[in-house]
């Protein structure tokens, strides 16, 4: 029963899943390799995400994956507007009122969807939600493919903006050294703000991903962000390759534990991880030391 | 007033409610409010007074109340016995946990993630093992008298809780003015500041997570035995982790009274809400959300400390004028 077979589709399925999960962890690493903050709204932000994605294509009849040129930059801006007007000013530099802010802000979001569209689950239908691809000895799923390569397309753009841009000069600068980078003339307010925003358009990149083949509905995010922690505090918190690879591992971990141990039990591996990197090596795999 | 003497002022108003009312409706919400205070009194020893935000109190309170279940249910045991049975888990939970983040030297943003990550490993594990009815959760068999920890009257319930509420202030109280109590906000101020001058912050912040892990596993025994049923999403779920914490900041972390006054005032809050626009779900915890991130923002001492603020500003204003007057005197 355990053949090799099976498990190289169940190894193949899970980095489709997980270059999903290193997409969302992207984002969170992102934002905490700056901030240093852990964005507890991730989770919240990626289900309005959803829903925005799902709304595109029932209202304005928006393919997923056009959409996501639309909400990128859409959710680009709320997330600069929550970082340099809410929990900036809000928490003041103080990393538990930061903490604090963020659950409050992931609590409101969430709930003001299940207030405003109720906890029913949806689905968009699409033409190609169920096509798959025949490898020979294995049937993909197409839209997963194309938001693994899609994903990778994801971390080169952001790449580039960091390494070829001022404004990624700019963020880099601050991530390393923020007093310094403040008396170099950098605006750091804005700094903070432009990564919480490119971190939260990778959300909404994740969003419309997802949404061809995943529901929605306003706890949907939930079952990504514990997934993204785990993948950011495995890679290394702040490390963008370490979010990559950590979201590829968790992915193949779910699956293979999903497949060996039944799918409740698959989720617990992933918490134990979590938790066993955090008590043993919370730098992670590639994070610089803690 | 102060110290003992308000407190026993405080449960004494409280205690008097039933010579006045009657109604079940209002009961059932005294019992929930003081059951959300007695759970954010549990939060506020280590995140209060121990500056170590915890965002998983959901398992304290889940082995409180699965705890007290099992052990009746399954074992037979009276209920009593079981309460202190659920006490006793609770603690012995936070001591594992505890023990393992801080041994490991986890901190602020950690140290929420990875209790946050222990309530999560323990809800899907009682969602799955057999012992905890799995999905179905467990039902307490009904038995309406006092040796089995039930009772007929809403009334009795709540003088109960109170008593529990009354005994966590005390405790509250008693830990702001010991030596222990000292050595925790030495090390919420300032850990390294504090070790350097000889607090063990390890063992300190481990005493505080038991204690409060003990406090939050009342609520969650108390719990099982006012509804009498238990399941996963109720006793490990999140809303649990977020209004402990919610109801302390709120109403003053680090406070003697803050969790109490937070949990009457998010409580009206949430019913208030309901009564105005009818029961939507949501919008309760939305309201939260957003009272999370005000209080952070406007009033980082929360009420308790913010009326304190006000007090003594008005105190200082009252005695200036007066020493104008001396000095122009003198003058």
């Amino acid at each position: 029963m355990l053949s090799p077979l099976i498990l190289g589709i169940a190894v193949l399925n899970g980095l489709l899943t997980g270059a999903v999960y290193a997409l969302v962890a992207l984002g969170l690493t992102l934002i905490y390799g700056v901030l240093h903050i852990i964005n507890f709204a991730h989770g919240a932000l990626l289900s309005a995400a959803l829903f925005a994605a799902f709304f595109a294509h029932q209202k304005l009849g928006l393919d997923p994956y056009a959409a996501a040129l639309l909400l990128a930059p859409a959710f680009f801006a709320v997330g600069y507007a929550l970082q340099r007007f809410i929990i900036g000013p809000a928490a003041r530099g103080d990393e538990r009122n930061m903490l604090l802010v963020t659950l409050g802000l992931a609590v409101l979001i969430e709930n003001a969807l299940l207030y405003a569209f109720r906890a029913d689950t949806r689905t968009v239908d699409l033409p190609y939600s169920f096509k798959t691809l025949d490898l020979g000895f294995v049937f993909l799923a197409v839209p997963r493919l194309i938001s693994f390569a899609a994903v990778f397309a994801v971390a080169l753009a952001l790449w580039a903006i960091m390494a070829l841009t001022d404004t990624g000069k700019a963020i880099r600068a601050v991530a390393r050294e923020k007093l310094g980078a403040e008396l170099a003339g950098i605006d750091v307010a804005h700094v903070y703000a432009m990564t919480f925003g490119l971190g939260t358009a990778c959300v909404a990149i994740a969003a419309c991903l997802l949404v061809p083949t995943y529901y929605v509905n306003p706890g949907a995010g939930n079952a990504f962000v514990l997934i993204a922690f785990t993948v950011v505090v495995l890679g290394g918190m702040g490390s963008v390759p370490g979010a990559l690879i950590g979201g590829l591992i968790i992915g193949v971990v779910e699956s293979l534990g999903g497949f060996l141990l039944g799918e409740s039990l698959g989720q617990v591996s992933i918490f134990l991880i979590f938790i066993v990197v955090l008590l043993l090596r919370p730098r992670g795999l590639f994070g610089a030391s803690a | 007033m102060k110290g003992p003497l308000l407190i026993a002022a405080v449960v004494a108003a409280f205690a008097a409610v039933p010579l006045f009312v009657h109604s079940n409706v209002v009961f059932n919400f005294l019992v929930v409010t003081l059951l959300i205070a007695l759970a954010g009194q549990g939060w506020n020893i280590i995140g209060g007074y121990g500056g170590q935000y915890s965002f998983g109190h959901a398992a304290f309170f889940g082995t409180g109340a699965y705890v007290t279940a099992i052990l009746q249910m399954r074992y037979g045991v009276n209920a009593w016995i079981g309460f202190v049975g659920g006490i006793a888990a609770g603690a012995a939970v936070g001591a594992i946990i505890g023990g393992l983040a801080f041994r490991a030297g986890l901190r602020s943003s950690y140290f929420a993630l990875v209790t946050l990550a222990f309530a999560e490993v323990l809800r899907i594990l009682a969602s799955v093992a057999p012992i905890t009815g799995a999905g179905v959760g467990i039902l307490i068999k009904l038995d309406l008298r006092p040796q089995s920890f039930q009772f007929q009257s809403r009334a009795v319930f709540y003088l109960v809780i109170l008593a529990l509420v009354a005994a966590s202030l005390a405790i509250a109280q008693t830990l702001e003015r010991s030596r222990f109590g000292a050595w925790l906000i030495a090390v919420r101020e300032n850990e390294d500041a504090a070790m350097a001058l000889g607090v063990d912050a390890t063992a300190v912040k481990l005493g505080a997570m038991v204690i409060s892990a003990a406090v939050t596993a009342a609520a969650g025994c108390f719990y099982a035995q006012y509804f009498l049923f238990v399941d996963a999403g109720i006793a490990y779920g999140p809303w649990i982790s977020i209004e402990a914490l919610l109801t302390p900041i709120i109403g003053g972390a680090g406070t003697v009274f803050g969790p109490l006054v937070g949990a009457l005032a998010v409580k009206a809050l949430g019913e208030g809400a309901k009564l105005w626009t009818g029961d939507v779900p949501g919008l309760d915890l939305m309201i939260y959300g957003a009272l999370l991130v005000i209080v952070v923002a406007f009033a980082p001492a929360g009420l308790v400390g913010t009326l304190a603020n006000v007090r003594e500003r008005a105190a200082r204003r009252l005695r200036a004028p007066r020493k104008g007057r001396a000095e122009a005197a003198r003058g």
